[in-house]
Formats: C-alpha cells, sequence, structure tokens
C-alpha cells in the first residue's frame, strides 16, 4: 500500500532515501559545460518554430506569411484545452509556413513558421499577472498556458493540465536530478535561477497546494543544491533532498520511487500515488509567465562534447537552427568520420540528420561527440548473461523483450510488459553484446502503435460498412414497399377503370338512344325546318364528345342522366326554331348569346371544381342547346327568304332584261334608219325613240333601283346570319 | 429378493440422477444459449476491414464466414502475412503464403480525387463500401482521408479516371524507429 505521509517526512527527516532498483553508473561528463555561466546567443537570422512541440493537440496557425510579429508575440490559438500556443521568439516577418525538418528521431519534416528576425527583438507588450495569489485559479491556468508552457524536462506534456489535479497531492516533486551524462543546462539554471525557480515553485503551490514540496538534485551537483536551499530557505515546506547519483534517478517513476518510495502503477500517472513532478526549467518558464508575462521562447540547451571547442550552456530561442548553437560553440566537424550530432543526452538521445533542425521547448542538449566518445555498431548475439535485466530500473527481463522484439513478436512482448520499458538505456548501456536494444523495444513499440491504430481503424471502417449495408437493406425494403403500393394501387386503378368502361359505354348507348329518338321525333314533328334538328344533332354530339374528357370523373348514373336531360333538351331546342323564323330578333338574340355563352364559360370554370358540376353542366348543356340553336336558325332560315327574294329578283330581272332587249333593238333599228334614211326622218326617228324610250327607261331604272336595293337587304341580313352564326360557333366551342 | 431390491435401488437411483442431469442441461442449453457464432466475430476481428472484395466476399464479414466454413485463409492481400499467421493461429491451421491469384501485399494507401476533374458523376460514391467519399450530383466529389480503406473499389467505376490511389504520407507519429540510427555509449 502507499506510504503513509507522515513515515515519508519521518525518513526525510532523517535524510534517509529509498532506492529503485538497477541503475548505472555512466561518466558523467557534465564538467565539459557546468564550468562556464549560462551565455547569450546572438539572434539567428532566421528562426523556425515547430508548430507542435508538446504532447496534445497543435493549435490553428493565426499568423500569415508576410506578416511582421513582435517577440513574444503568439503564432497559434486553440481552445483545446490540450493545446499550447507557440509564440514568435523575436520580432521579424513570418517569410514562410512549411514543412521544415522536425526536431524527432525520424527527422520527418512538420509544420513550421519560419521568422526572420529584425535584430530588433522588440517585445510584444506583456502582461504580467503578479497579483497570481489573488487571482482565481482558473486564472494563473490559463496564464500559464497562454504562455506556451510544456514540460522541458523531455515529454513536454502541456504544465496547465498537469497543474490541475483533480485529486489531492501529497508531494509536489521539482525535478533537479539531470542524471543523463553531460547535461548540465539544469544545473547552471539552479546554480544563477534558483531564486526565480522558487518563484515558480510558489505559484505551482498555489495551484495544487501540496502538503510538501520536495526539490531533488542528485548529489553530484552541490553548487546547485546550496543556491536552491538558500532560496528556499524561508520555506519551511520546501526540502532539498540531496538525491544519489545513480543513472537514471531522474526518470519520473524512479525519482518518485526515491523519495516516497511510492510505485506509480503501470498503466497510471504520479497522480494517481498523490505526487505531481515537474521539472525545475518548467519552475522557470511558470514564473517568467507569471511575474513578467513572458512566454516560453527561449531555454537553456547544453551545447557540449568533445567535438566542440567551447562547449557551455546557452541561452537559445525556441526554432533556433542547430547549427546556429554549433557555431557559437566552435564545432569542429573535421574531428568526426560523419557528421553526427545528437539532440539529448547520450542515453536517451537521437542523431539528427540535418544541422537545420530547430531546438524546441524539450531540448536540453546537443552533443557532438568525437568518434572515440561512442561506441561502435558491432551487435553481437545475445549470451543471456542477463546483465539487462540486473540493471533495469524498472525490473523489466530486457533479454525476454528483446527477443519478442526482434522476432516480431508483438503480443509476447506486451506480455512482458513492454510499454513499461521508460526507454532509459542501461540495459543497452551494460550489453556486453553490445545489443542497441532500446532501438528494438522502440521499433517494437511503434509497430504495436501502428496496430492499435490500424485495429481502431478497421473497427471503424467495420462499423461503416455494417451501417452502409443496413442503410442499402433498409432503402431496398422502403423500395420494394413502395413498388408493392404502387403495384397495388394500380390493380385498383384497373379494377376501377373496368368500371367506367362500361359506364362510359352505358353512356354512349344513351347517347345514342336519345339521339335516335330526338331524330324521329324530329321526323315527325318537323315539316318545316327539317334541317335544323340534324344540324344541331350533330353540333350537341360535337359537344358530347368534347365533354366526355371533362366529364369522366363524374360518375356514370350522373352522367346518363346528364345525357338523357340533354337529349330532352335538344328535343326542346328542335321544337324552338318553328317559333323563331324572324331574322331581325334572332340577331338581337345572337347579341345575347354571345353575352351569355361569356357568362357561361366563366360560370362552368367556377363550378368546375365544385361537387355540383355535374348539375351545373346539364343546366348548362340545357341553355347552350337553347341558344345554339337559336344561333344556328338563321342559317337555315334565310334560304327561304333568299329564295323568295331570288324569286321576286328574277322575274325583275327578266322583265328588265326584255327591256333592255327591246331598247337595244330599238336603238340598232334607229340608227340603221340613220344610215339609210334622210336625216330628218332619222331625227323624227330619234325623236320617236327619244319620245316613246323615256317611260321605258324611267321604269326599267326605277325597277333596277328595286332590284339593289332588295339586293343589298339581303346581302346584308345574309351577312348579318352569317357573323351571329360564327360566333355562335365559337362561344359554344370554348364552352364544350 | 434383497439382491433384486439392491439392483432396483441403483437401477432407480442412476435413473433419477440421469433424469436431473438431463432436465439441467436441458435447461441450460436454452437459458445460456450463444446467440452467434463466435468464430466468426473472431476472424472478422483479425481481417483488416478494407472491404475491398479482394479475397471474392463481398467485405470482410462474408470472408470471415466463409473462413469459418472451412475455406482458404490465404485470400486477404491488405492483411498480408500478419493477418494470415493470426488466422492461422485462431483457426489452428498451418500459415500459408499469401495467394497470389487475390493480389498481392501492398503499402497502404488512400483514394485521392482530382477534384478539378471530377464530374459529379456519384459512382464511387455507389462504389464506396465504407462511405468514405462525399459529394453530390453534378457537384465535385472527395474521398474523407481518414475513413479511406484504400480498396480501390473506387477507382474502376470513374468515367474519367479522375480517381488515383495515392500511398500514405508518413508522420511522426506514425513513424517505425529506424534501426540504423547509432546508439552511443560511453568508454571512459
Amino acid at each position: 500500500m502507499l506510504n503513509n505521509f507522515d513515515d515519508i517526512i519521518e525518513k526525510l527527516d532523517n535524510h534517509e532515501l529509498w532506492d529503485f532498483p538497477g541503475g548505472v553508473f555512466p561518466a558523467e561528463r557534465k564538467t565539459l559545460s557546468n564550468k562556464t555561466p549560462i551565455q547569450r546567443l546572438s539572434i539567428p537570422g532566421r528562426l523556425y518554430v515547430t508548430v507542435k512541440q508538446h504532447i496534445g493537440v497543435e493549435g490553428h496557425l493565426i499568423v500569415e506569411v508576410g506578416q511582421k510579429v513582435l517577440k513574444g508575440q503568439a503564432l497559434t490559438k486553440s481552445m483545446n484545452p490540450f493545446a499550447v500556443p507557440i509564440h514568435a521568439p523575436t520580432s521579424g516577418e513570418v517569410t514562410a509556413i512549411d514543412k521544415h525538418v522536425s526536431a524527432h528521431p525520424s527527422g520527418l519534416p512538420e509544420l513550421t513558421v519560419q521568422i526572420s528576425s529584425d535584430q530588433q527583438d522588440k517585445w510584444a507588450q506583456l502582461i504580467p499577472l503578479t497579483d497570481y495569489q489573488s487571482q482565481p485559479k482558473m486564472q494563473v491556468l490559463s496564464a500559464i498556458c497562454d504562455a506556451g508552457i510544456s514540460g522541458m524536462g523531455g515529454a513536454g506534456f502541456p504544465t496547465h493540465i498537469k497543474s490541475s489535479p483533480k485529486k489531492d497531492v501529497d508531494f509536489l516533486i521539482i525535478n533537479g536530478i539531470e542524471c543523463e551524462p553531460y547535461i548540465t543546462s539544469d544545473d547552471r539554471l539552479m546554480r544563477e535561477h534558483a531564486w526565480q525557480i522558487r518563484q515558480g515553485i510558489d505559484v505551482l503551490c498555489h495551484l495544487i497546494k501540496p502538503k510538501h514540496v520536495l526539490i531533488g538534485i542528485e548529489n553530484n551537483k552541490p553548487e546547485a543544491i546550496e543556491a536552491m536551499q538558500v532560496a528556499c530557505r524561508e520555506n519551511p515546506n520546501y526540502r532539498i533532498c540531496n538525491v544519489p547519483t545513480k543513472y537514471p534517478a531522474g526518470g519520473e517513476k524512479q525519482l518518485i520511487q526515491v523519495l516516497t518510495n511510492r510505485e506509480v502503477p503501470a498503466e497510471g500517472l504520479p497522480v494517481d500515488v498523490g505526487v505531481i513532478m515537474h521539472n525545475v526549467g518548467t519552475c522557470f518558464a511558470i514564473a517568467d509567465a507569471i511575474f513578467s508575462g513572458k512566454p516560453l521562447i527561449e531555454r537553456v540547451v547544453t551545447i557540449t562534447g568533445e567535438a566542440t571547442e567551447k562547449p557551455g550552456n546557452v541561452w537559445a530561442l525556441i526554432g533556433s537552427p542547430v547549427a546556429h548553437l554549433l557555431a557559437h560553440c566552435d564545432y569542429k566537424q573535421a574531428v568526426q568520420n560523419q557528421p553526427n550530432i545528437i539532440m539529448g543526452g547520450p542515453m536517451m538521445g537521437f542523431s539528427m540528420i540535418s544541422d537545420l533542425v530547430p531546438v524546441v521547448k524539450t531540448t536540453n542538449c546537443i552533443l557532438a561527440p568525437t568518434d572515440n566518445e561512442m561506441a561502435g555498431n558491432n551487435e553481437q548475439a545475445c549470451i543471456r548473461c542477463s546483465a539487462c535485466a540486473d540493471v533495469c530500473p524498472a525490473s523489466l527481463l530486457p533479454q525476454q523483450l528483446f527477443w519478442h522484439s526482434k522476432a516480431n513478436e508483438l503480443e509476447k512482448a506486451q506480455e512482458y510488459n513492454l510499454f513499461d520499458c521508460i526507454e532509459c538505456g542501461a540495459c543497452a548501456y551494460v550489453c556486453p553484446s553490445e545489443i542497441p536494444l532500446v532501438h528494438y523495444y522502440r521499433i517494437a513499440k511503434s509497430e504495436i502503435r501502428v496496430e492499435q491504430e490500424d485495429k481502431q481503424k478497421s473497427d471503424k471502417a467495420r462499423g461503416r460498412f455494417e451501417k452502409r449495408e443496413a442503410r442499402l437493406i433498409a432503402e431496398q425494403q422502403a423500395r420494394d414497399e413502395k413498388h408493392r403500393l404502387a403495384a397495388e394501387s394500380r390493380k385498383q386503378a384497373m379494377a376501377g377503370s373496368g368500371n367506367n368502361a362500361k359506364d362510359k359505354i352505358a353512356a354512349a348507348l344513351a347517347r345514342a338512344k336519345a339521339k335516335k329518338q330526338v331524330s324521329s321525333a324530329a321526323d315527325d314533328k318537323l315539316t318545316e325546318p327539317t334541317k335544323v334538328a340534324p344540324a344541331s344533332d350533330a353540333q350537341e354530339t360535337i359537344r358530347a364528345k368534347e365533354t366526355e374528357p371533362r366529364t369522366k370523373s363524374v360518375s356514370s348514373n350522373q352522367r346518363v342522366q346528364a345525357a338523357i336531360e340533354r337529349a330532352k333538351a335538344k328535343k326542346a331546342a328542335s321544337e324552338v326554331p318553328v317559333t323563331d323564323t324572324k331574322p331581325e330578333p334572332i340577331l338581337k338574340d345572337n347579341k345575347n348569346v354571345t353575352e351569355l355563352n361569356k357568362k357561361i364559360v366563366q360560370k362552368q370554370q367556377n363550378d368546375l371544381d365544385d361537387v355540383g358540376v355535374d348539375e351545373q353542366l346539364a343546366k348548362v348543356d340545357n341553355q347552350v342547346q337553347v341558344e345554339v340553336t337559336n344561333t344556328v336558325i338563321p342559317e337555315d332560315v334565310i334560304p327561304h327568304q333568299q329564295q323568295q327574294v331570288k324569286a321576286d329578283n328574277k322575274q325583275v330581272r327578266i322583265t328588265a332584261a326584255v327591256a333592255k332587249a327591246r331598247a337595244k333593238r330599238d336603238a340598232q333599228k334607229i340608227t340603221n334608219n340613220q344610215g339609210t334614211s334622210d336625216k330628218t326622218a332619222p331625227a323624227q326617228k330619234l325623236n320617236n325613240t327619244e319620245t316613246d324610250n323615256p317611260v321605258d327607261l324611267v321604269n326599267i331604272e326605277e325597277q333596277q333601283v328595286e332590284i339593289k336595293k332588295r339586293k343589298i337587304a339581303v346581302a346584308v341580313a345574309k351577312v348579318n346570319a352569317k357573323k351571329a352564326a360564327e360566333k355562335a360557333a365559337e362561344k359554344n366551342d370554348p364552352l364544350l | 429378493m434383497s439382491l433384486g431390491f439392491a439392483i432396483l435401488t441403483a437401477l432407480l437411483a442412476i435413473g433419477l440422477l440421469a433424469l436431473v442431469f438431463g432436465l439441467v442441461l436441458g435447461f441450460a442449453s436454452v437459458r445460456f444459449k450463444v446467440e452467434s457464432d463466435p468464430l466468426v466475430e473472431q476472424i472478422d476481428q483479425i481481417l483488416p476491414q478494407t472491404q475491398c472484395g479482394q479475397c471474392g466476399y463481398p467485405g470482410c464479414k462474408p470472408y470471415a464466414q466463409a473462413i469459418a466454413d472451412g475455406d482458404e485463409i490465404n485470400k486477404c492481400p491488405p492483411g498480408g502475412d500478419v493477418t494470415i499467421k493470426k488466422l492461422a493461429d485462431l483457426m489452428g491451421v498451418e500459415a500459408k503464403s499469401l495467394d497470389a491469384a487475390h493480389g498481392e501485399e501492398d503499402i497502404k494507401k488512400v483514394a485521392y480525387i482530382r477534384e478539378d476533374e471530377c464530374i459529379g458523376c456519384t459512382k464511387c460514391i455507389q462504389a464506396c463500401p465504407v462511405d468514405a467519399i462525399l459529394g453530390a450530383a453534378k457537384q465535385m466529389h472527395t474521398v474523407i482521408v481518414d475513413e479511406c480503406t484504400g480498396c480501390d473499389l473506387c477507382v474502376d467505376p470513374c468515367p474519367v479516371d479522375c480517381i488515383d490511389m495515392l500511398p500514405m504520407a508518413s508522420s511522426a507519429a506514425s513513424w517505425r524507429w529506424d534501426i540504423a540510427a547509432i546508439p552511443i555509449k560511453q568508454i571512459g
């Protein structure tokens, strides 16, 4: 179970500590770089600020190419709690936003903001939060987040997340161990800025409210221990712990074990055992952010290795290319067989593929070793000496892990707790066969991660596939259902239309019968206007034909009734003409008819949609028939008149022609006489003719005038009748 | 008499027991009935779910069913040897090499539509087994890269051949450690 808090304090009071299993004691090589104070670098001409420098998600860019930025100006922003922004390390202009070689073992290009500095180093406006103790916690946390602070020890976990625990915290541990050889950046920082680190610890205490603060420093840094002790003298709650030097005591889990004897569960976090750990560099950055408002834009980087003339620590702007740092320390590439620069320490660092790799928030060391400082790559077979198992700080079985990792038996490697490996490299360090064990583990780990990712992806694909299948089936069913319904309704319609046909036949029969009756009645009754009935009947049939499609929807019985009514109306109509024979009233009637027709058309159109359409139709039929017959009549009546008129005309014309012929003959006689007899005689004769003829001529003229008048009257009557008939026909047509 | 009685008692006791156990077993088989064939599910879990149909079945589940019914396990090119090995372990058969008749193992790819050439015919959308293509009739289509399984089924139906299968872009997150990285060791 967890060690009791009081027991731990009691033991710490006695200057006693616990230990973690395994561990190695590599040559420290720290004196190379820890003799000189931290130096300031000149501002590089171009900076490469990687957008994602921490664990979590990257924010979205809020600057664009060509934009002028000030020192400390935020370049990204995000609402995501796991995103921390990046800032412009110096003032200048954004020259490009594209992929640039990253500070990652793969060196794969990542999104990077390139800033060309204007060497002015002009700060943006900074907003300190000096009265943090009176501010709400959220305010302080967001200030830390906005300053872009993520863990500076190695993993780069967002500090504001780590500093807002949901559980009670017994110990806040400040990690100043720096156990890896060569690296001295934290050492120098503690020596020179212990006061500010303590301020950062104060802020963290305000946020986390731990019962006790432990500052762990390895005993190979006595100056740092002293400086921190001086800085923390006023705080009885802050305890400097002098930790024995052993690699990897600086590992989070290992340091917790050393200081509290609590073990972090395999898949758990330190907070599960009541501990939160921060790096000293992070504390310094927090103090910077809170008390001066400065975001995290520079950090201490150790530049060391025997290939550098002047190793030491420098304040490097985040985004400075490694080449700029190496140039400051006079890196001599000539002493190396092939260029080899390592980012990080010799145990856990990685070789860089380019010297344009930028410094990121987790970069603590740039190592440029000579050839005899590093081991050759002459891997030999495992001899099962189990030296690796002896030094493993996580109590794993490295050779078993190696075995399974190499054989790509990932499941078995996981059974041996591969993911509890902290990749400290202690096993590889002691391996007599010089097997790069950690690399095998890293490969296996990435394989497993890729596999898990694939698994997730395939699960997602399966889900999508199944959903799609279900959807397709549902759609098919819906279609089938629709087709079935459509077929059913069609069947019903077929049955319905069968009745309809019968109705039609019945209606036609009724109509025919009616027609027959009408015609026979006409034959019986009509003596004078024989032509009238057939004519109106013909029109009627045409109209009936045309109305049919309209009244299809109407039920059969009603139709039959309508037909009968029509027939009756027709009969009545056939009798009408007998009474009306005079052309003049007809003409008046015609005008009325046209008006009436107009009204009817409107009425019909209005009433078409009504239920009583049929009755209306029947009525209309009656009316129209009456009117139609009226309009028709003139055509048929006129011939009689014309015959009379014509007969009169004939007589008149004959008499006129006779008169004319007589006059002509007389005239010829006179001319003949004139040609043969004396002038007097013809004159007499002419006189004679003159005296004889005038009477005749006058008569003829009178007759001709009369004829003309009659003709005109007849023509007018004809034209009028025709016009009326046409109008009636026109009006009837749209009505039908 | 006593012997006959003893035999009768024994028979009765055994018969009674048989009856009781029979009832218990009968009840258990009804009460704790396994709904579906778990083997098919297990095989389906191993298959890569590209739904590409290269095995000759219309999707991974049908192939899983077919394997459960005794089909060969080496018909899945996207899964490759890893899948075959796992299937062999599960089915208790010998792992064979991939059947070349169904295709060869290839690097992971995703479909990419050259959008300015797309005529919006929706044929690829209908072909996609995982609904990873977005678009509408006479509108430009595009592939949701995260959802694409790289099954290749959308390439053939495209009337203007504007779909490419591009290899997946490698990122630092999916990068596999390179053994060639030089380890550092102290000699001091």
